[in-house]
C-alpha cells in the first residue's frame, strides 16, 4: 500500500491563549483523524505550552493537519513523529482492594517485574502507579485481574524527540534575535 | 500623566491609528457604548449603516478587495455576530483582510446563556485567521493592533475581535503601538535559495512552460513582476477566477481563465505543458477537475506564501514559500531569456474552436432573447474596459468572469472559494465606497440579488453609485444548467417567480431601466452610464442559457464540453 495508516505522535508548542486547544482538536476532526490520547501542560519556557496528541492516519493526512495547526497564529511550532523517533511514556494508576491484594501474595515480585510502585495504601484500597508503554500498562492490568481492579486511568502520552535539542528552542531564540533586529 | 478613556473610545482611537476611515456596521445592545462614542468620532470615521450584518461583511470584503486595506465591520453580539459568519468564512477562503468587531455580553455573564450571548470565539475559530475576546479595556489597543497586523500580512484573512461590554465601558490609559512582530507567526519568510535554484533549473530546461496564477499576484502586488517573468521566459499564462485583472486582458502572453468554465486553451495546455508554474493559487477543485489527471505530465513549481498550500492538492517538484513579488523577481533575474514560438502558437487551435463554437454565438447572436455573455460584453465595452466588475454567484458570475476585460489590477471581485450567493450587491457597495472615482458594475442573478436585496436601503441612504446589471433569467440558472445536463432535466426547485424589480427599485429611489430585448440594450447603457447615480438594469436574458465550455464534475481538465452535445476534440 502506498499510504499506510500509522500511529503518529504530534507535538505542538503554543502560546498560552484561551481557546487554542479546541482550535487544534478541530483540525483533527476536520481531517477525519481521531485523537487517541492528548496531554497538555506548561513547558520550562515561560508562556510556552506543549500539547502532545497521538493519532493514526496516513503520513499525508497527518502532515496536512500539522501544517494547518502550525498555521494558527498562536501556534509556535508543530511536529509529528513515528514511534521510533521519540521516547514516550504514559502514566497509569490502578486502584485495587487492599484485602484482595494481601491475599494475592507475591505482590513485590509483580511490582518489580513491571517497575510499578504503590503510591497510596489504606485499609480499603491501594493505588499502584506505573509508567511505560501502553502494552506494558495493559499487561499489568491483565495480571491484576485476579486481584480485581476497582478503577484504572491512563494519562495521555508525553514524548520527547530523539533529536539532541527540540527545534522549538532554536526557533524561539532565532525569533528573539529577529525581534531585536526589527525594533532596533 | 494618565490619559484615561473608555474601552469603547479606545476602539475608535485604535482604528484611527490604523488609518481606518470607513467602517460597515449595525448597532445593538451589547455594542452600544461603542456606537455612543462614534458620535464624537463621526468627523473622521465614516460609518456605513447596512440593512443586515451579512451586508456589512460583504461590503467590507468588497472594500478590502478593491483597496487592499482591511475592511472593518462592527456588529452587536448574538444574532449580529452570527449574521456575519457567512462573510467571515467567505473572507477566509478568499484570503480577504477584514477586521470584525462583535459586541459581547459582560464577562461576568459569559457562559450563562445571557440575552444575546453567542459563543463567537468558538463559532469563528475555524473560519477566521485569528480571533480574540477583549475582556478588559486595557487590551483594546493591543488587540486592535494585532488584529490589523494579522489580517493584512502573510496570506491575508478575517480576524474577529469579540468585545465584551465591561471592556467597552471600563477605563484604560490609552497608548497605541503598531504591531509588527508576533514570535509564533512568520507572515513573510525568507525565500529558500535552494528552491529558487531548483526552479530556475527547471525553467531553463523547459520547452513548454505554462503559468497558472491566482489572487496571490494581486494580494502580493506582483502584477508587474509577473509580466516581467512571463515576458523574459516567453511563457503563456492562465488565470484563476480570483486572479482575473492581475494581467491586462490584452497582455500578449495572457491566455485566459482556467477551470470548470474557463477558456479551452489554458485548460488543454495545462495537460500538455512540461513545466507548470503555479503562482499564488491553491488548486481548487473547480480549477483542477479530477486531480488524478491534472498536469500529470508536468513538473510543477508552486509558489505560495502559505506553506500549507504547497503540495496540499498537487504534488510538486519545487515548492517555494514566499510572496509572489519577491519570488518572481528572483526567478526573472536568475533565469535565461527564452523564446517558445511553437509552443505559444499551439494554443491557436483551441482559441479558434472556442471562438467559433462558444464565444461568437454567445456574444454576437442575431436572434432570440439577449444572452448573458452579450450583455457583459456590451457593458464592459461601454465603460472602456475600465470598470470594476463585481459578480454574484451562478451563471451571472461565470459570464461576468468570461466576458469582462480588464486593463487595471484589482478590477474583479467575486466570491470564489465559498461561492456565496448574495455576496455581489454588498460587495459592489463596498467597492464603490472604497473607490468612488471608479465605475463599479455588478452582474447579479435574479436568485442572488434577492438574498441581500435589503442593501438597496444602504445604496439609498449613502447614495452609492453602483451599476447593478441584473441578468434576469427567471431561474436559479446555474443549478438549472446542472439539472439539465446531469439530472435528466428534472428541474427541482429552480424555477422562480420574480418580483417586479422596477417597483422595488422605485421604493428605494433607485432608477430602474428595463431591457426586454436587444434593441433596448444600447440606449439603456447610455442612460445608465450618463451619470454616477445608482441604477438597476433589469435585463431579460435567455431563460435556458448555458455557460460553456464546461468541464463536467468528475472529469479531467482536458475533457471539455463545448456545447451541451459536443466535446472539444
Ligand atoms: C448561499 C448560497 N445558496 C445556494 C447556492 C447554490 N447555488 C449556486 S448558483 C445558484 C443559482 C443562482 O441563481 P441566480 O442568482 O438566479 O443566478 P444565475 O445562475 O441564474 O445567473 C445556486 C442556488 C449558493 N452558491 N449560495
Ligand atoms: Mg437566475
Amino acid at each position: 500500500m502506498e499510504n499506510p495508516v500509522k500511529e503518529y505522535t504530534v507535538t505542538i508548542y503554543t502560546e498560552n491563549q484561551i481557546g487554542l486547544l479546541s482550535q487544534i482538536t478541530n483540525v483533527f476532526t476536520r481531517h477525519g483523524l481521531s485523537i487517541w490520547s492528548l496531554s497538555a501542560g506548561a513547558t520550562s519556557m515561560e508562556g510556552v505550552h506543549n500539547i502532545t496528541i497521538v493519532t493514526a492516519g496516513t503520513e499525508k493526512k497527518v502532515k496536512e493537519s500539522v501544517q494547518q495547526i502550525e498555521k494558527r497564529v498562536d501556534v509556535i511550532k508543530a511536529f509529528f513523529y513515528t514511534a521510533d523517533k521519540i521516547v514516550y511514556r504514559e502514566l497509569c494508576l490502578y486502584k485495587v482492594s487492599t484485602a484482595a491484594l494481601m491475599e494475592y501474595g507475591n505482590i513485590e515480585d509483580l511490582l518489580n517485574r513491571y517497575h510499578a510502585r504503590i503510591v497510596e495504601m489504606n485499609k480499603v484500597f491501594t493505588i499502584i502507579q506505573k509508567t511505560g508503554y501502553s502494552n506494558e500498562t495493559a499487561s499489568l492490568h491483565d495480571e491484576l485481574k485476579d486481584v480485581g481492579v476497582l478503577q484504572f486511568v491512563r494519562s495521555g502520552r508525553i514524548a520527547v524527540s530523539r533529536a539532541e535539542q527540540e527545534p522549538v528552542f532554536k526557533f524561539l531564540r532565532k525569533r528573539e534575535k529577529e525581534k531585536n533586529q526589527q525594533t532596533n | 500623566m494618565k490619559n484615561l478613556i473608555t474601552g469603547a473610545e479606545a476602539l475608535w482611537r485604535a482604528l484611527q491609528e490604523e488609518g481606518v476611515k470607513t467602517v460597515f456596521g449595525y448597532p445593538g445592545g451589547q455594542i452600544m457604548p461603542v456606537y455612543d462614542k462614534l458620535v464624537d468620532y463621526q468627523d473622521s470615521i465614516h460609518h456605513i449603516l447596512v440593512r443586515h450584518e451579512q451586508g456589512a461583511i460583504h461590503a467590507a470584503q468588497g472594500f478590502a478587495r478593491i483597496s487592499g486595506e482591511p475592511g472593518v465591520v462592527i456588529v452587536t453580539s448574538g444574532p449580529g455576530a452570527t449574521n456575519v459568519i457567512t462573510g467571515v468564512a467567505d473572507a477566509m477562503t478568499d484570503s480577504t483582510p477584514v477586521v470584525v468587531i462583535t459586541g459581547q455580553v459582560s464577562t461576568a455573564a459569559l457562559g450563562t446563556d445571557a440575552f444575546q450571548e453567542a459563543d463567537v470565539i468558538g463559532l469563528t475559530a475555524p473560519i477566521s485567521k485569528w480571533n480574540y475576546q477583549i475582556r478588559t479595556a486595557d487590551e483594546v489597543a493591543w488587540a486592535v493592533a494585532r488584529a490589523f497586523y494579522i489580517a493584512r500580512t502573510g496570506r491575508p484573512g478575517p480576524v474577529v475581535l469579540d468585545f465584551s461590554k465591561d471592556a467597552q465601558v471600563g477605563l484604560t490609559d490609552f497608548h497605541f503601538e503598531k504591531c509588527n512582530f508576533i514570535r509564533s507567526y512568520i507572515p513573510n519568510p525568507k525565500i529558500s535559495d535552494v528552491a529558487i535554484k531548483n526552479a530556475v533549473a527547471l525553467l531553463d530546461a523547459a520547452e513548454k512552460p505554462f503559468v497558472v496564477f491566482g489572487q496571490g499576484v494581486v494580494l502580493g502586488h506582483a502584477e508587474k513582476e509577473l509580466e516581467a517573468f512571463l515576458t523574459k521566459g516567453d511563457i503563456p499564462a492562465g488565470s484563476t477566477l480570483l486572479g482575473l485583472s492581475a494581467l491586462p486582458s490584452s497582455f500578449p502572453l495572457y491566455r485566459g481563465m482556467i477551470g470548470m468554465h474557463g477558456n479551452v486553451a489554458p485548460n488543454i495546455m495545462t495537460n500538455q505543458c512540461d513545466v507548470l508554474i503555479a503562482v499564488g493559487m491553491r488548486f481548487d477543485d473547480r480549477v483542477t477537475g479530477t486531480v488524478e489527471t491534472y498536469a500529470r505530465q508536468a513538473k510543477v513549481i508552486h509558489i505560495d506564501i502559505d506553506p500549507a498550500e504547497i503540495g496540499k492538492i498537487i504534488p510538486v517538484e519545487v515548492g517555494i514559500r514566499g510572496d509572489a513579488k519577491t519570488v518572481l523577481s528572483l526567478l526573472t533575474e536568475k533565469m535565461q531569456a527564452r523564446k517558445h514560438p511553437e509552443w505559444n502558437a499551439s494554443f491557436g487551435h483551441c482559441d479558434a474552436v472556442e471562438k467559433e463554437k462558444v464565444i461568437d454565438p454567445e456574444v454576437y447572436p442575431t436572434e432570440g432573447l439577449l444572452r448573458m455573455g452579450e450583455v457583459v460584453d456590451r457593458v464592459v465595452r461601454a465603460t472602456g474596459e475600465k470598470a470594476v466588475v463585481v459578480t454574484d454567484v451562478g451563471q451571472n458570475q461565470m459570464m461576468g468572469a468570461r466576458y469582462s476585460r480588464f486593463n487595471q489590477s484589482r478590477s474583479f471581485i467575486s466570491s470564489g472559494g465559498l461561492g456565496t450567493m448574495g455576496f455581489g450587491l454588498p460587495a459592489a457597495i463596498g467597492a464603490k465606497i472604497a473607490r468612488p472615482e471608479r465605475t463599479v458594475c455588478l452582474f447579479v442573478g435574479d436568485g442572488g440579488i434577492q438574498m441581500t436585496m435589503q442593501e438597496f436601503g444602504t445604496i439609498m441612504q449613502e447614495g452609492v453609485g453602483v451599476k447593478i446589471i441584473l441578468l434576469n433569467n427567471n431561474w436559479l440558472g446555474n443549478v438549472r444548467q446542472w439539472q439539465e445536463l446531469f439530472f435528466r432535466e428534472r428541474y427541482s426547485q429552480t424555477r422562480m417567480l420574480n418580483p417586479d424589480y422596477a417597483l422595488i427599485a422605485r421604493a428605494y429611489g433607485i432608477r430602474c431601466i428595463s431591457v426586454p430585448d436587444r434593441a433596448s440594450l444600447e440606449p439603456a447603457l447610455k442612460e445608465m452610464f450618463a451619470d454616477d447615480a445608482p441604477v438597476l438594469l433589469d435585463v431579460h436574458v435567455q431563460e435556458e442559457g448555458m455557460v460553456m465550455p464546461m468541464v463536467p464534475p468528475g472529469k479531467g481538465i482536458h475533457e471539455i464540453m463545448i456545447t451541451d452535445s459536443e466535446w472539444y476534440k
